[in-house]
């Protein structure tokens, strides 16, 4: 009886990702563009793209079938023309910047771009004191 | 004494940011990315049928007098099988709804829609998910609001529990 409830729980678990694949993937999913200079321009722009269904992965990186179907779309779009840039914008305007990898100054970004040259002028402003400092209190110490 | 004070800064500054860590690690995140197209006309598009039961989607079949649904989904989706009674309810209550099946094989659909019902006046066959990433959704099922002009707006995302239903109703009707 458990073993029944058992077989019949991982049956459910194995459903949903075999029938995934139960389609044949878009014919760019796996398939290179021709030209290597186009195909490495959609190399690059796909490592900075974020899976959707996998959300740590790149689309470049992942075998979900969503981000093969993105790959597609990458490869498709270089193919008839577009540039990198334009299909980067295609997709944040459908999914946010959060499908970028590549960061943009936003108004929720800017700190992270503000911060460390803010800390730098303040360890600056510290070195200068302390080591201007040390100078005079030397040229104080020195015998005249 | 100004001075020993300061020396404290750092550790605070270090515990601040391990309590803030620590308690973000106990906040629950969600794992949606929402739609940007809210707002925005539906991409052109004409899909195929899914399978022979039903004429296939296009853009033309959203614009009209009356706002409609658009139900993404696939037969291999169980949220999907969730969802149905659900789906039905809406169709009962007048609501037209057009199914987008995701990446499916058209014995797949016609099996899922005898053994959980048909609430769809359209199905179109997305086999590689174009118009899904054109309007913005991530996932199955996901289901849009699309107003008499064909403009998106609303997005639901995951399977529609019993309790959305009035939810997409009241969506509905603003877009009337």
């Amino acid at each position: 009886m458990i073993r029944a409830v058992l077989a019949f729980l991982a049956a459910l678990l194995a459903m949903p990702l075999t029938a995934q694949d139960a389609m044949p993937p878009a014919p760019y999913a796996y398939n290179q563009l021709d030209d290597p200079r186009l195909e490495a321009e959609a190399t690059a722009l796909m490592h900075t793209l974020r899976c959707l269904k996998c959300q740590s992965q790149s689309i470049a990186d992942s075998d979900a079938p969503m981000a093969g179907d993105m790959r597609h779309q990458v490869r498709s779009r270089i193919l008839a023309g577009e540039s990198p840039d334009q299909i980067r914008s295609w997709l944040i305007a459908r999914y946010g910047d959060y499908v970028s990898y590549n960061p943009t100054v936003s108004a929720t970004t800017w700190p992270l771009f503000a911060i460390p040259v803010v800390l730098i002028l303040i360890v600056g402003a510290v070195l200068a004191r302390r080591l201007g400092k040390r100078r005079s209190d030397a040229a104080d110490g020195e015998p005249t | 004494m100004r001075n020993r004070l300061f020396l404290w800064v750092p550790l605070a500054l270090f515990a601040f940011f391990a309590g803030l860590a620590g308690y973000m690690l106990t906040q629950e995140k969600s794992q949606f990315v929402e739609s940007t197209m809210i707002g925005e006309p539906l991409p052109d598009f004409a899909l195929k049928p899914a399978f022979e039961g039903l004429p296939g989607a296009a853009k033309a079949d959203f614009v009209g007098t009356k706002p409609r649904l658009l139900n993404i989904w696939a037969s291999w989706c169980l949220p999907c099988i969730a969802e149905a009674p659900q789906l039905e309810a809406l169709q009962a209550q007048g609501v037209e709804i057009i199914g987008i099946a995701i990446r499916d094989r058209p014995a797949d659909v016609a099996n899922f829609l005898t053994r959980y019902g048909n609430p769809y006046s359209r199905v179109g066959a997305d086999d590689i998910s174009e118009v899904q990433l054109a309007i913005g959704s991530s996932g199955v099922p996901e289901t849009f609001v699309i107003d008499a002009a064909g403009v998106i707006r609303y997005q639901h995302i995951g399977d529609i529990r019993e309790d959305d239903v009035a939810l997409l109703l009241a969506e509905l009707e603003k877009a009337r």
